[in-house]
C-alpha cells in the first residue's frame, strides 16, 4: 500500500464518522516501519532516529525482556485481544529539511493545531508573534518532534527541554544515568514494550537551584493509521529546583484501535519540585464502543531528595480503555507526593485510574483526590495504593474519592488498596458515590441554562477541587472538555 | 401576562392541582396562600416546568405563548423567574459563574449580545448592593454554607441580575427574620413592580404582603382557587385562618 492511499484512506474514514468533533486527519506524509513487532522493527526504529549502540541494546533487552511477559489482568477493564503483529511501530512525518525556526514549520502542522484549540497565546508562540506568553511548546507531532520553541531562553537558565531523540544524540550521559531508574524495563507489560520501541517523547532536565522561566507543555497528536504511539518522557528535576510540564492531546477520528503505552518517568532531587498536568482527550470510540484508543500509560516519579514534591494533576476525557496510575515513590524523608484527578468515562469507555504512593522515607506526606464522572453505558474505575514501609515514621495520607453517577446504566468503583507496616502513621480515607441530583439539575435549567450546559456546569463543580490545580489556560480548556464529553449523556 | 386555565397535575400520578384558573395581567402583583399541602409549590414548579410534575388537562400561556411547551430554560429566557422555596446547592460553582452562564444563555436564545466579564460584575455588585448583601458572597459557591435568610436573599439577587418579566416567588418569605423580611420585599417591589411586569407570591403567612401590596389574593385549597379578594382577604385569613375563612 503506498503512503497516498493510505493517507487517503485515512481521510475518508474520518469524513466517515464526522460526529467526533476533533475528528479529522492530516495530510502530512508518513515514514511508517515495516508492519508488526519484531528484533528488526526496534533496529528499524532505533536506526531511522540515529541512535547509538547502547541505547538500540537497552532496547532490545526490553524487547527480549517483553517477549516472556504477559499482558495485566488485574483491572476492571474488558480489553479485546490486541494483535501486536498487526500494528506500525513508527510513523514520521518525512521532514524534507531540518527546520531552523518555527516560520519552517509545515503549515499543515501549524493547521492541525489550531483544529485542536490549542490557547491563542501557544498559537502565537507557534506563528511566533512576537509578545507571546512564554510557555514552550515542544511539539510532538506523531511521534517526532518538529517544532521546539524558547529553547535559547531555557538554555539560558541551563534548562535543557528536547525530545528524546535529541537528547539521546546531545546528553546521552544524562539519558542513560535516568532512563528506567524510576520505571525500569520488566515494570510491567506495556512499559517493556514501551522500553523496546518508544517512538519520541520528550526530555527536561532542570539544574540545581534553577526555578523553570516557563511553563513547558507538550502536544501529543496521534496521526497515522493503525500507529501505535509509544512516548516516552524523562523529567529530571535537580536540588532545589522547579518546574510545571504540561502534558495535552486530542486524537483524530479513527475506526480501528490503537494502542497508546506511554512511560513518563520523574526524577526529583533534594528540595525538587515537579507539577505535572494532564489533560487526556484521545479518541474515546463511537457511541457503540467501536474505535478508540487503548491507552495503557505508566507514569511514576521518585521523590528521591529529602522535601521533593511531585504533583500529578489528571484530567481524563478521552481513551476508549485508561489504565493509568501516576504514582509517586517517596524515599527522601519529608518528600511529598500528590495526586489530583478527573476521569470521566461516557458510552463505552472504561477507565481503571488511580495511584499508587509508596512512603518509604519518613514524615512523607501524601494527598489523593479523585473524581470520578460515570455517564452512558461507561465503567469507571478508582484503584489506588497507599504503602507505608516499616521505617518510614509519622506518615501522613489523606485520600478522597469521590464518584458522580449520570444515568443508571454506568458502573463507579472505588479500591482502595492500605497496607500500613508503620503503627505511626495517619491514613484519612473518604469516599462518596451520588447520582447527578435532579435538583440542581432544574434549578440551573430554571435560571436559562439548557440541559447540556446545566449537566456540564455541576460536573465542572464536582471536579473543582481537581480543577484548580491546573495551570489556568489548561482549567479553561479541560472545563469545556468535560462539557463536551457529556453531551448526549443526560437526556 | 399569566393565564392558567383549568390547570390539572399530578406528581407521581396523584392529583395535586385539580383544576386551576388564575388570570396575572401586567403591572399586578397577586398572592397565592393556603394551607400545607394545597398545591402551591406544586403550581410554582408546574409554572417553571419541573420534570415530574406533569399536567394532565388545562392550559397556562405566558405573554401569549403556550408556557406548558417549553422547556425550564425556554421559559426563563421568556422572561419567568422561579424564586426557590428550597434553593439548590451547586457545589463547586460561584454563583457568578452560575449567574453569568445562566444570564448569557438567557440572552443567546433571545438574540442578545453576552455580557462581559466586566459588565456582568457590575450588574452582581449592584444587585447585591441593592438587597444589603455583600458582594464577595457571589464568589461562594451557589447557596453552599448560607443560612436559609441568605440563601432566600440571594434568590432575590439572582432576580434583580435575571430581571424578569414574571416571578413567581414561593415561600420567599420563610425564614426571614423581619430585617431581612423589609430588604426582601423592597426588592421584590424594585424590581418587579413595574407596567409591564408580574408577579405570583406563593406564601403561608400574610407577614410579606404587608411589604408587598398585593392587587388580588387567592386562597388554593385542595389544588383549586377556592376564593379570591382583594388584600384585606389575607387579613382576614391570618385573623381566622384558612378552615373558617374558607367556610
Amino acid at each position: 500500500m503506498t503512503e497516498d492511499i493510505r493517507n487517503r484512506e485515512a481521510h475518508e474514514a474520518a469524513e466517515k464518522l464526522a460526529d467526533y468533533e476533533w475528528g479529522f486527519v492530516s495530510d502530512i506524509e508518513q515514514e511508517f516501519a515495516p508492519k508488526g513487532l519484531s528484533e528488526d522493527t526496534v533496529r528499524f526504529i532505533s536506526a531511522k532516529k540515529n541512535e547509538p549502540e547502547w541505547m538500540l541494546e537497552w532496547r532490545l533487552k526490553a524487547y527480549r525482556a517483553w517477549l516472556e511477559m504477559e499482558e495485566v489482568s488485574w483491572a476492571k477493564l474488558d480489553i479485546p485481544e490486541i494483535d501486536y503483529q498487526d500494528a506500525y511501530y513508527y510513523a514520521a512525518p518525512k521532514a524534507k529539511e531540518k527546520l531552523a525556526s518555527l516560520d519552517e514549520v509545515d503549515p499543515e502542522i501549524l493547521r492541525v493545531y489550531e483544529k485542536l484549540g490549542i490557547p491563542i497565546e501557544e498559537q502565537k508562540v507557534l506563528a511566533g508573534v512576537e509578545g507571546a506568553a512564554r510557555v514552550a511548546v515542544d511539539a510532538v507531532f506523531d511521534s517526532v518532534s518538529v517544532a521546539t520553541t524558547f529553547r535559547k531562553e531555557l538554555a539560558a537558565a541551563g534548562v535543557i527541554f528536547l525530545s528524546i531523540s535529541e537528547a539521546i544524540r546531545e546528553h546521552p550521559e544524562l539519558v542513560k544515568k535516568y532512563l528506567g531508574s524510576v520505571v525500569p524495563q520488566r515494570d510491567n507489560y506495556f512499559a517493556c514494550l514501551n522500553s523496546a520501541v518508544f517512538s519520541d517523547g520528550t526530555f527536561v532536565y532542570i539544574p540545581e537551584g534553577v526555578r523553570c522561566p516557563m511553563e513547558l507543555s507538550t502536544y501529543f497528536r496521534i496521526n497515522a493509521e493503525n500507529t501505535g504511539q509509544f512516548e516516552r518522557t524523562l523529567i529530571v528535576a535537580d536540588k532545589g529546583s522547579y518546574v510545571s510540564y504540561l502534558e495535552g492531546c486530542t486524537a483524530p477520528m479513527r475506526d480501528e484501535n490503537q494502542l497508546h503505552a506511554a512511560v513518563v518517568e520523574i526524577f526529583a532531587h533534594e528540595d525538587a519540585e515537579v507539577k505535572y498536568s494532564t489533560v487526556q482527550n484521545w479518541y474515546p470510540g463511537d457511541a457503540e464502543g467501536k474505535g478508540g484508543i487503548f491507552n495503557f500509560v505508566t507514569k511514576r516519579a521518585l521523590c528521591s531528595g529529602d522535601r521533593s514534591k511531585v504533583s500529578w494533576t489528571q484530567v481524563e476525557t478521552g481513551s476508549a480503555i485508561t489504565w493509568k496510575y501516576p504514582s509517586c515513590i517517596l524515599k527522601g524523608e519529608g518528600s511529598v507526593g500528590e495526586f489530583y484527578s478527573v476521569a470521566l468515562t461516557n458510552n463505552r469507555q472504561q477507565a481503571d485510574t488511580g495511584t499508587k504512593m509508596i512512603h518509604i522515607g519518613a514524615n512523607t506526606r501524601s494527598t489523593i483526590v479523585s473524581k470520578g464522572i460515570s455517564a452512558g453505558k461507561s465503567n469507571n474505575t478508582y484503584r489506588g495504593l497507599v504503602r507505608v514501609l516499616p521505617r518510614a515514621e509519622n506518615v501522613r495520607n489523606f485520600t478522597q474519592c469521590d464518584s458522580l453517577l449520570l444515568g443508571s446504566d454506568c458502573g463507579a468503583h472505588t479500591v482502595p488498596y492500605i497496607e500500613v507496616k508503620n503503627p505511626s502513621a495517619t491514613i484519612e480515607h473518604e469516599a462518596t458515590t451520588s447520582k447527578i441530583s435532579e435538583d440542581q439539575l432544574f434549578y440551573a435549567m430554571s435560571r436559562g441554562l439548557d440541559q447540556e450546559a446545566a449537566v456540564a456546569l455541576i460536573v465542572n463543580g464536582f471536579a473543582r477541587e481537581v480543577l484548580k490545580q491546573l495551570p489556568m489556560e489548561f482549567a479553561v480548556e479541560a472545563q469545556k472538555l468535560l462539557g463536551i464529553s457529556l453531551e448526549g449523556s443526560v437526556g | 401576562m399569566l393565564r392558567i386555565e383549568n390547570l390539572h397535575a399530578t406528581v407521581a400520578d396523584k392529583p395535586i392541582l385539580n383544576g386551576v384558573s388564575l388570570d396575572v395581567p401586567a403591572g399586578e402583583v397577586h398572592a397565592i396562600m393556603g394551607p400545607n399541602g394545597s398545591g402551591k409549590s406544586t403550581l410554582a414548579y408546574v409554572l417553571a416546568g419541573r420534570p415530574g410534575y406533569e399536567v394532565s388537562e388545562g392550559s397556562a400561556s405566558f405573554d401569549g405563548r403556550d408556557l406548558l411547551d417549553m422547556e425550564p430554560h425556554e421559559r426563563a429566557a421568556a422572561g419567568l423567574f422561579l424564586g426557590f422555596q428550597y434553593p439548590v446547592e451547586i457545589p463547586g460553582i460561584s454563583y457568578l459563574q452560575f449567574l453569568r452562564e445562566s444570564l448569557n444563555s438567557q440572552r443567546r436564545s433571545r438574540g442578545e449580545p453576552d455580557l462581559s466579564g466586566a459588565e456582568f460584575i457590575k450588574l452582581a455588585r449592584e444587585q447585591a448592593g441593592l438587597l444589603g448583601m455583600d458582594a464577595e458572597m457571589l464568589k461562594r459557591p451557589v447557596n453552599v454554607g448560607f443560612s436559609g435568610g441568605e440563601k432566600k436573599r440571594a434568590e432575590m439577587v439572582q432576580m434583580g441580575i435575571m430581571n424578569p418579566k414574571f416571578a413567581v416567588l414561593d415561600e420567599t418569605d420563610s425564614g426571614l427574620d423581619i430585617d431581612a423580611l423589609k430588604s426582601v420585599g423592597a426588592g421584590i417591589n424594585r424590581i418587579m413592580r413595574a407596567p409591564d411586569k408580574g408577579v405570583l407570591l406563593i406564601t403561608h403567612y400574610q407577614r410579606l404582603l404587608d411589604y408587598v401590596q398585593p392587587d388580588r389574593v387567592h386562597v388554593l385549597r385542595a389544588g383549586r382557587i377556592e376564593r379570591s379578594g382583594g388584600p384585606e382577604l389575607a387579613h382576614e385569613l391570618e385573623r381566622e385562618g384558612y378552615a373558617e375563612a374558607a367556610a
